[in-house]
Parts: structure tokens; sequence; C-alpha cells
């Protein structure tokens, strides 16, 4: 996922590493991000910026209200002012904006489809399952489970430490930043808020101002339905952003890509601040040729396209299959593209459009590569006043290619072949570790091999996408997709301190433990640990070892 | 005004002392400079990686055979783990055997005892949405991790997180401490012995080996130390996007209320104190804060039992740590004889340049923005701060960063609630010190400024695996209403089953409005 937020962070990057001014890429985003504003917001003016102002000067919007540093400040002040006070720690607090939250998305259910229809043209069904039933379920299951998790977890005690008792204490950490991106603008918003809320923190949500509409829905909603002392909307982009993370937080919930994630937690080392990066990352899919073919490809065009057309971090990025099976399974996903999305795709209501130009730029340029454009099998495409790119998939790109380098997140599909299946392990491990990693087959053995040698942040066997919605499974990746994990009781964990608490009395005050240390102090010791009787009654009477 | 010239000189002194010991030290680096650069530390991580690959490092087997090697070294030389630890700080033999050889055998044995049942993925249900289906939890290897270790407890701090790491499954480089370079070296030796070679390694070395070491790509990093070198070590992380476990310190307080059984607690606030490496702990109880009333029994019943502990001349105690060096031996002078509380000291605070050593030293009242309430002491010396009504303890903890570890002495069942409830430190103890780190079925680590992550038995064991979420589905339960076309009837169907209300769903089936 690309932000525009990545462009600032890239100019100071690039000023501090290099001192080689913006990165084309940056400048780049900077051009889209305007582009991609609602005509009425547009009042340009040239503003060189002194980051780059030998390179490049750059066309920016003027902001009139900034968030800037001082602001940040007095948030964080106020926050921790609230948060000392206590009241965000008590069960009531938390249930209490808990049920709020529930009231907040089942009262404004038509208004999230509104905001999302405007950001993505999201299809109501999408967005009724992956925002709305996702983020609502999560706020039941905490209200249902809350007491169950905030419960002290008895621990048990060693013969060292006798008579004593132990427990685990789940403790707020404090004031939380979550900032969140615009592929699910509603639900990578609120899932984190909802674990931050229900582990008792004073939290700030900082949305993706990619998706204006949701951002600016979820600023109002907060202020109407939420505890506003505690409970915060900041919205914005780079400057806001930048502001935001000046600040020490307790813990930060980053979505988005791994060049701002290392960018988030270079920003959080200078406050010893853990962060929980939610990245992602080329999602492979392994297809064998023993498997049910039409529900496979069912399921391979629904977690592609079905979802926010492929612009979904744990969206299979690429397939691989063998040569010999690749015909059939492309057979097999055109049927069911055709079933989907109809003859006309491109006219279809039931696929999201791409965010902005410049992500719909970065995919054609991915398509119309040299040793790329003649591998397209289907689609191809292609409508820019809508934002649209008709879904596409590759047969036997260059694994050198652009498109087999970066995450694609859209809806182009390249399938790589091999001879046999158990090829595919080692494409997939020279690679990056992925968010998820999928695989389609009836063989036992190979689900086992697939498990075991697969290294991702969560893995399913025939689907796609739907190990997201169990929330007895940690969601998180590993390595460049991420680090820590959320979702169900997981989410009230990451956002918990466990604090290890032991109880004992006044009792069981042996003086073995205590200076001066005499020989036979210690072999009595040696005695205790070993637990060997005979040898604790022969220190006690003095008699020598043996 | 005198004394203030004197202290003024003095500082001048120590201040000569401490640039002398670091230009020792940037010899000492030059030294060693070319022993590990960036080049070897490439070539080491090619193998590593390699080595991972193989898979072998991930097998039930290889993580035993090793686990098993590694307690050979404790079992086995245990002598010269003693002398080593002598050597490099004098510790008691009593201590290194409790804290350091005793810890590192249980820790292992638990390991051995419980690998099974820890790689064993964990199953977990599923919902109505996704039916049919399983999915459990399934914990994997990071990889290859980095553990850099401290000087205090250089053989504890050092094998306990190795033991994690290579119970996950990892292949392992282990960076000791170079400010205790006898156990140093024997670690480099004996894992270089006892251990696979192409698994587990040992890179001794100062600032630029350990440079080198943080400009690789790790899985993982867990780091003992202090905050300074902890937020380095996560800046470097962050270029890799490379998960961290900073084992950091602060400064860990001990409330004491009047209603207690004073003699007990004094031993326990002694032996945790002095007991434990001569302050030089990271859970260490580093100042105590009681009432005005009730501070001068404390004070009394300390002094009582350290003469017990430790004999009319502390100085000799053969019982006592000393202070590992004389930047540390300095550091600790300047806070003693700080203006603010040089009137202070009630007890102890002999000096022995020499052999560096400090009597144990308790200062009485010492105001808040003196230089030892301002910084981790790490030593012999106890502040007292004391407080009208002991409930005002929680303002003056909850002001501060967050200490690794909080103490309470009381009988009051309220006050123990209260403390429970309100103070955040990495670990909490009530009624006695340090202990509470021998328990493995507690997690060891710190939050805020105390550092991030915890470890110890199967929480280490956690902290370098990747719990990898798994489900399996059939081509069973294939519902037309997850797939486009969407239609209002399909919508409604899916409300109807994420509300879990059956009668909606057969009117939705039926078609009915």
């Amino acid at each position: 996922m690309i932000t525009s937020v990545d462009c600032r962070i890239d100019a100071t990057m690039s000023m501090t590493l290099s001192s080689s001014g913006l990165n084309k890429i940056g400048s780049l985003h900077i051009a889209q991000t305007c582009l991609s504003m609602p005509s009425r917001h547009r009042s340009w003016r040239l503003l060189c910026s002194p980051i780059c102002s030998a390179s490049v000067s750059l066309l920016v919007e003027e902001r009139r209200s900034t968030f800037d540093r001082e602001k940040a400040d007095r948030l964080v002040k106020d926050l921790k002012k609230v948060f000392n006070s206590g009241k965000t720690k008590t069960y009531e607090w938390r249930i209490a904006q808990l049920t709020s939250m529930l009231k907040m998305i089942e009262e404004n259910e038509a208004d999230i489809y509104r905001a999302l229809y405007q950001d993505l043209s999201k299809p109501e069904s999408e967005a009724f399952i992956s925002e709305v039933a996702m983020t609502t379920g999560s706020c039941k299951l905490a209200l249902k489970e809350l007491d169950q998790w905030m419960k002290p977890q008895k621990a048990k005690t060693t013969v060292t430490t006798y008579p004593s008792s132990a427990e685990i204490v789940s403790e707020p950490l404090g004031i939380v930043l979550v900032i969140s991106t615009w592929n699910y603008p509603f639900l990578l918003s609120l899932d984190p808020v909802i674990g931050a809320l229900a582990a008792g923190n004073a939290v700030v949500l900082k949305p993706s101002e990619i998706a204006p509409a949701s951002a600016s829905l979820l600023s109002k909603l907060f202020r109407e339905y939420l505890d506003n002392s505690a409970v915060k909307v900041v919205e914005g982009a780079v400057d806001e952003t930048t502001a935001l993370l000046e600040q020490k937080w307790d813990k930060i919930f980053y979505t988005g890509n791994g060049r701002v994630g290392r960018i988030i937690m270079a920003a959080a080392a200078k406050h010893l601040t853990p962060v929980i990066l939610e990245l992602g990352g080329k999602c492979p899919a392994v297809v064998d040729s023993n498997t049910n073919l039409q529900v496979s490809a069912k399921r391979i065009v629904a977690g592609k396209w079905g979802c926010n057309n492929g612009q979904t971090c744990i969206a299979p990025d690429y397939i691989i299959t063998t040569k010999a099976f690749a015909p059939k399974l492309i057979d097999a996903l055109k049927n069911e593209l055709v079933e989907f999305f109809g003859d006309y795709p491109m006219k279809s209501k039931d696929m999201s459009r791409l965010i902005n130009l410049y992500h719909f730029k970065r995919l054609t340029s991915l398509m119309d590569e040299d040793e790329v454009s003649d591998k397209i099998v289907v689609g191809g495409q292609r409508n820019e006043e809508q934002l649209k790119i008709s879904p596409t998939i590759l047969l036997d790109v260059p694994e050198t290619s652009q498109i087999m380098q970066e995450e694609i997140f859209g809806p182009l599909l390249p399938i790589l072949t091999v001879d046999n299946v158990e090829d595919s392990f080692n494409i997939i491990n020279s690679r990056s570790k992925p968010l998820a990693a999928y695989i389609f087959t009836s063989d036992e053995e190979l689900k086992k091999a697939f498990v075991r040698d697969i290294s991702a942040g969560g893995m399913l066997i025939n689907d796609t996408i739907i190990h997201l919605t169990v929330d007895s499974l940690p969601f998180g990746g590993v390595g460049e997709s991420g680090m820590g994990s959320y979702h169900g009781k997981f989410s009230f964990d990451s956002f918990s301190h466990k604090k290890g608490v032991l109880y004992r009395g006044f009792t069981g005050d042996s003086p073995t433990r205590f200076p001066p240390y005499t020989p036979a102090k210690l072999r009595l010791l040696k005695a205790l640990i070993s637990g060997d009787i005979f040898q604790v009654l022969r220190s006690m009477i003095g008699l020598p070892k043996n | 005004m005198r004394s203030a010239y004197i202290n003024k000189e003095r500082e001048i002194e120590i201040e000569k002392e401490i640039e002398r010991e670091k230009e020792k030290e940037t010899e000492r680096e030059m030294d060693n400079d070319s022993k590990f650069d960036g080049e070897s530390a490439r070539v080491m991580m090619k193998e590593l990686r390699e080595t991972y690959s193989t898979g072998k490092t991930k097998s039930y087997e290889w993580r035993i055979c090793q686990l098993n090697n590694l307690l050979k070294i404790a079992e086995f030389h245990e002598p010269e783990i003693l002398q080593a630890l002598h050597s490099d700080i004098s510790k008691p033999e009593f201590e290194s055997f409790v804290h350091e050889i005793w810890l590192i055998k249980t820790s292992c044995k638990l390991a051995i005892k419980e690998l099974k049942r820890w790689m064993k993925p964990e199953k977990v249900g599923t919902t109505l949405v996704t039916f049919p289906s399983s999915a459990e939890i399934v914990a994997e290897p990071f990889g290859v991790v980095l553990i850099i270790s401290a000087w205090n407890y250089p053989f504890l701090l050092s094998l306990d997180p190795v033991i994690g790491a290579i119970a996950a499954g990892n292949t392992v480089v282990l960076k000791p401490s170079e400010v205790s370079p006898a156990t140093s070296s024997l670690l480099a030796k004996y894992i270089g012995e006892y251990m696979d070679s192409s698994a587990v390694k040992v890179v001794e070395g100062a600032i630029p080996e350990t440079s080198v070491l943080l400009e690789q790509k790790w899985d993982k990093i867990l780091y003992t130390g202090n905050s300074k070198v902890g937020r380095i070590v996560l800046a470097a992380a962050a270029k890799h996007l490379t998960p961290v476990v900073l084992e950091l310190g602060g400064k860990s307080p001990i409330i004491v209320d009047s209603d207690i059984d004073l003699k007990i607690a004094a031993r326990r606030i002694i032996s945790g104190k002095w007991g434990c490496n001569n302050g030089q702990a990271c859970i260490s109880p580093d100042y105590i804060i009681t009432t005005k009333d009730f501070a001068p029994k404390l004070v009394d019943s300390l002094k009582l039992q350290l003469l017990k502990f430790y004999g009319e001349e502390p100085l000799k105690s053969d019982d006592l740590s000393r202070v590992v060096n004389s930047n540390h031996f300095n550091r600790l002078i300047k806070l003693l004889d700080d203006d603010k509380v040089s009137g202070k000291i009630v007890h102890g605070g002999q000096r022995d340049i020499v052999n560096l050593k400090i009597a144990p030293a308790i200062l009485l009242d010492v105001p808040e923005d003196s230089l030892i309430m301002n910084e981790e002491i790490f030593g012999p010396l106890l502040a007292i701060v004391t407080v009208d009504r002991l409930e005002e303890s929680f303002n003056i903890i909850n002001s501060r960063p967050k200490p690794l570890a909080a103490y309470l002495f009381t009988n009051n069942k309220k006050l123990k609630e209260k403390f429970v409830g309100d103070v955040s430190a990495g670990g909490l103890l009530i009624n006695d010190t340090t202990l509470h780190l021998t328990v493995p079925t507690l997690p060891f680590g710190g939050v805020g400024e105390s550092g991030m992550g915890g470890y110890h038995g199967k929480f280490s064991f956690d902290t370098f695996s990747h719990k990898k979420a798994v489900m399996y589905r059939s081509y069973l339960g294939d519902a037309s209403e997850r797939y486009p076309p969407y239609t209002t009837r399909k919508l409604r169907f899916l409300k109807a089953v994420m509300n879990g209300s059956f009668l909606d769903i057969f009117r939705a089936i039926l078609g009915w409005p």
C-alpha cells in the first residue's frame, strides 16, 4: 500500500540519508495526490519546498488548518492527563466506548457505504462483509469477552519461591497511535481502535487522507459517539503524520507499506515505543493439479477481484502452478470471471475502482513493461477516466520483471509456471516473507509440507482471504510483511502490557538465602534444588557430602 | 565552601579518570578492529542463512540435542564459570551458583522437558462464516537471531535468551559483553566446543563489532542493557524491519509500609540489593519510599541486618561483588558526592578505589532533583525517599519512567490491590525482591523505558517464534452468496448469517422480504 504520507517522509529521509533531495517516487506521489483531490479543494499554489528546493519545485496544495507540532504536543499532554486520571482503565468506560462504537457503525451504515463508494466505488456487499460486519463482529466479541480478557491470569509458582502465588495482569499501555490506510478505511481504522479501547488505552486515530470521504466521516462519527477526551481523530497527510510521529506514544499501530513501516519504527525508536506494523507483500497462491478446479478458481477470483479489486494486503498477488495445469486453470478463472462480472467487467458494479490516478498509472506501467505486455492472456483493458482496469491475467512473466518485484495491489494476476508443484516452495522462500500464502490441493502431504516449509504471516489451505475473519487466529505479518498481530483477543493483548505479579507472605524466610554464605548453606541449597531429600537431611545435620 | 571546592576537585579528577578509561577502551577497540569487520559479518550471515535454509535447526531432534549440549556447559564447567565470574566482577560463589548456573540449568531443563508441548500447533475454533474449516496456530522459527548480552549477569543473560532462541529453532549469534571479558571468552570457547557451530556462534567484541553486527539483517534481536543503547539497537533494526526485544532497566522502587515484619523485610531488601551483584542487577531495588515516621526504624533494621550479613567491615566481605570497573566506580562516587545528597548518607559509603569496592550505603531523604534520583543507580547505593502518607508513593512512581520492577512490603490487602492496579512496571513483587525473576510462568520484561517484549520459560520460546495462523478449508461449503454478481437477496442472506439469526437465514433462503 502506498499513501501520500510516503512522499514527505521519503523527502526527509533522502535528505538526512543522502541529501539527494526528493526522490522520483516521492514527487510523483505529491503530484498524484493533488490530482486525485476533488476539484473544489484545488487551490493550487506553486510552492518551493525547503526540503527539495534545489532539485525539484513542487505543486503542493495549500493547507489552511494545520495540525502542527504545537497542537500535537497539546493533544498528547491532554490525553496523558485523561489516562492518568484512570478513567479509561475501568471496565465500565471500556464497555461504554465499545457499545457506542457498535451503535456508531450500526446507526450509520448507509453513510459508511456512501463514503466507501465515494472513495473506492466499493460495492455494498463487499462493504458490508469486509468493513461493517467485520467491525461490528469485533465490537460484539470484545463486549462479550472483555471481563474474561481483563481477568488476571493465575500462574503457577515454584518451590524456590514457596510459599507464594502469581498472576499475569493485563494493563493498558497508555496513549496509543493508530495510523490507518485507505483500502479498507473503516475496518483498518476501527478494528485496531477496538483493541486499544478494550485494553483501556487513550487513542488517536490517523485515518488515511487518500480515502477522504471515509476519513472525514470517521472524524465526525468519533466526535459524536465516543468519549472525546480520550479518543480522537487527527485528519491529515504528511505534515500531520510527521507531527504525530514526533510525540512519545506508548504504542504505535501502523497499517501500510514496508517503506513507511521503517520510518515509523525509526521514529518510535527515539521514544522506545513498541510498534505493530501491518504491512503487505506479494502473497502467493500455489495451485496443484490435484484440486477441485472450479471451487479453487471461484475462490481465487473472489479473493483477488472480489476484495476491493486486488487492493487488499492479503489478496493473492501471483499464482504458481505447473506448466501442464496452467491452461486449465486459466480457462477456469476466465469462466468464473464471466460468471462474476459478466462479459464487460469494466462496467460491472461489483468491483471497486482503483483508488487514484497514481495507482492507475503504476499498474498500467507494470502491464506495459517489455516482456510483460505480451504475456497478458485475460483482460488488460483500461479506462483512465474511471480509474478502472479489467481483471487481467498474465502467464509466465519473467521473475525479474517489475510486476514480480513489487506488491501489485490491483487487478493484475501473474501466473508463474513450474515443472513440479514442489518447486513453488523455493520460489516463495527465495522472496520476502508474505503476509499470507495460499495453496489449493487435495494432497495431504503437500499441505503438510506447505505448512512446514513456507513462512508467511498466515496461511490458508484451499481458499483465500477468509482466515482474516477467524478471530481465534492472530492476524499479522513476519519479516517484510510486518510485526505484531491483532484480531479478537490478540488485539486486546497487543494493546496491553502483561505485568507479571508475584505475591509473597512473610513466612518461608529461610536463612540459607542470605549472607554470610557458608559452604554448608551452599550444600543445603544445592540439595534443595536437586530435590534430593536425603542430601537435604545430610546438609541440615552438617554431614559432609558422601 | 571548602567541601564544595574539594568536591569540584574530585569531580575533575574523576572526569580525568573517565577520560583515561575511554582512551584505553578505544585502544582496545583498535586492537580488535581487524578481527570482525563487515566482510566477516557477511560471510557469517551467509553461512547461518544457508544452515537455516537446510531446515535442520527446525527439527525437534536438533533443538533437543543443542539444549542438552548447552546444559553440559553449565554442568561440566561449573568451577571455570565461577572463576570467570569472580575474575570479571568478584561475584561470590554462592551468588554465581544460584543466579547464573542454577538458573541456566533450570531454564534449559524446562525447555528440554516442555519442548514437545511448546512446538505442538495450537488448535483453535473457527466460526460459522468459514464453516466447514479447521484452524491452528503454528510456532515457527524466525530464522537468524542476534542476542546482545550484558556484563552484570554475563552467563545468565547470555545463555537464557540463547536457550529460547534454540528451543524455537533459530540459528543464533551471541555477542557477550566486553565489559566481562573472562566470561565472554569462556562462552566463546565452550559454545564453540559444545554447540553446532554452523548454527550457533559467538562474536566477541565491543562497539565496532556490535555496530557491524547491527548493520546486518536479523530476523529478531534481543538486547539486554540500557535504554540509550536500546534506542540505537531499535533504530538499526528499523532499517530491516526486524522485531526487537529490549531488556532494559530503570529505577525499580520499593514501597515499605509500617505494618510489616520489619526484620524479614529488611533481609529481603538487602538480599535483593547488595546480595544481587552488589546492586548491579536490572531488577535490584533502586530506591525506597516510606513514611517519614517509619524511615528511622527501617534504616535501623537495615543497618542491623547489613551488619549480620557482611560484618563490621563490609569492604572486606567476600560475600559482595565488586563494582565492575573504574568507570562505574567513578560514576557511583559522583552520585554519592553530589552536593544535594552528600549530607544524607546515614550508613556506609566507604570506598576502596584499588579493589573497586563501595560499602553498602544508605541515603535518607534524598531530594528528587538529586543526581542519584535521576539515573539508574546500578550499584551499592540505596536511596530512601520519605512521604507523609504512603499513598503518595504511587504518584512518585507514576510520575517517573516505568521501571522494570516495583516492590511493595505490606500486610495491607487494600494497599496491595491498589499497588497492582495503579503502578505500572515490567513486573511486580509483593513482600520480597528480585525473586519473581525465577518464576518461569511469569513473563520477564519491561514496559516503556524499561523495555519491550518478555521472556523466560515458554515466553522465551514464544518470543523467538512467529505464530503463524493456519486455516484449512475443504471444497465444501461454497455458498454462492459469497460471490458476485451481488444481489439484494444475497446481501440479505449474508447479513442474516453474520447476525447468527436462523430465522432470518431461512427467510433469506426462501426469498421472503
